[in-house]
């Protein structure tokens, strides 16, 4: 038996709904579990301390901040298919709402016009990554292999699209946009 | 009226003049993708997305803006149309701030199903982020310019059906954007008889009824219908 597909899906600026349809797919965890190993994700514990090479990300999410841009260029770097998981990995979505605003504009809403425990816009240290100027979809940045709308995508469009690629053909997707 | 005749995608077909390319094709049961052109309400060709080609013109034609000419031959459905009718998409969607997850016309919005319709999978143009406005002004409707796609099927239906012309454009390029009046809150429009018809015309989810959340803004467009036909068939009660 040839060795197992290995798999990655990462959360970058998004509100892991994504990943939430991706355990939607329920039963047929079960059947994939059996064809790929599923090396690096949010769901589950790891034994790679760093992005390890892989055959397919999913990637959940728009970049958003400083981290965001290099993990994606890791991972693009170590997979062979990189998938834009959903809306905000496709066009941005609600992430790159705050893009009409100035990124002093967000900080001063989330932090000082809101309900905090501690007042003022945490700065001064690398503990949070920082925020760019402007949310971007993955796209702008590294080449993107195959794009899963949805917001979320639906189990089944995320099923057909991974076993899609596990049997090397075409995924048969109705088209949709947003 | 002289008759003319013509070949669209390879078959015959005849208009009588000054019927344009569109009509011709879409009585003939062919469709070229539109956004701003709405049966019943007078043409201004402004999403250009019924781009045709026409043999002899060297620049491309909107089909809603081009009348019909005799032995004229036309294709509606080049790879060449395709793929600029995709570009056009991707710039409309790069233009606003279209995000259908959080749109009260999510499922039911022409713009997002020709989108998929042309294939768009992703906008290859920078997104532009605009910041713009919502007008919740008025007592039965909302306005969300971020979702504006400046088709002004709303400004000629205003005009032309209910005749109370409240809606115009105003700015230039980037800054083009839909005003009530003279540029007031759409609630202060002393003109607006708050009938509803440029919110069940627009293709999108920047005209709305209070109140709809995501995806329940279904639009309603069979008033235009019944006064189109109606008056052929002098059907003056409008039937359920």
């Amino acid at each position: 038996m040839s060795a197992k597909v290995k798999l990655a899906t990462v959360w970058l600026g998004g509100c892991s709904g994504c990943h939430m349809s991706f355990l939607d797919l329920d039963e047929r965890l079960i059947e994939l579990a059996a064809k790929v190993e599923l090396c690096l994700s949010p769901l589950v514990d790891t034994k790679f301390k760093d992005f390890p090479d892989v055959d397919v990300t999913l990637v959940e999410g728009a970049v958003a901040n400083v981290e965001h841009v290099e993990m994606l260029h890791t991972i693009r770097a170590r997979s062979k298919l990189v998938i834009a998981f959903g809306d905000c990995a496709v066009s941005g979505n609600i992430t790159a709402m705050r893009n009409t605003f100035t990124v002093d504009e967000v900080m001063n809403r989330a932090y000082r016009e809101t309900v905090a425990v501690v007042k003022g816009v945490p700065v001064g240290d690398d503990l949070v990554p920082k925020l760019l100027a402007k949310v971007k979809p993955l796209h702008e940045l590294v080449t993107i292999d195959h794009y899963l709308q949805g917001c979320p995508p639906s189990a089944d469009r995320i099923w057909e699209l991974v076993t899609a690629l596990l049997d090397g053909r075409a995924p048969k997707l109705e088209r949709r946009f947003g | 009226m002289s008759v003319k005749t013509l070949t669209i995608d390879g078959k015959m077909m005849t208009g009588v003049e000054g019927d344009t390319v569109f009509t011709v094709a879409f009585h003939n049961q062919v469709q070229i993708p539109r956004l701003c052109h709405l049966g019943g309400i007078p043409d201004v060709g402004a999403c250009r997305m019924c781009l045709v080609e026409v043999e002899g013109r060297s620049k491309l034609s909107a089909s809603c803006m081009t009348t019909i000419e005799e032995g004229m031959v036309v294709r509606t459905d080049t790879e060449t149309l395709r793929e600029y009718r995709k570009l056009l998409m991707e710039l409309l969607l790069a233009e606003g701030n279209h995000v259908c997850s959080v749109c009260v016309s999510n499922g039911n919005c022409e713009l997002q199903a020709l989108a998929a319709y042309l294939g768009v999978d992703h906008v290859r143009v920078p997104y532009r982020h605009p910041r713009r406005e919502v007008d919740l002004s008025h007592e039965r409707f909302g306005l969300d310019h971020n979702r504006c796609i400046a088709c002004t099927r709303c400004v000629r239906t205003c005009d032309e059906v209910e005749g109370a012309h409240v809606w115009d454009m105003a700015g230039r390029g980037e800054k083009l954007h839909l005003v009530a009046d003279l540029g007031e809150p759409w609630g202060d429009s002393e003109n607006c008889t708050k009938c509803g018809k440029c919110v069940q015309v627009c293709p999108t989810g920047a005209l709305f009824t209070k109140g709809s959340a995501v995806g329940e803004m279904e639009k309603d467009r069979s008033f235009l219908k019944y006064i189109v036909y109606g008056r052929e068939r002098h059907q003056w009660v409008k039937k359920p």
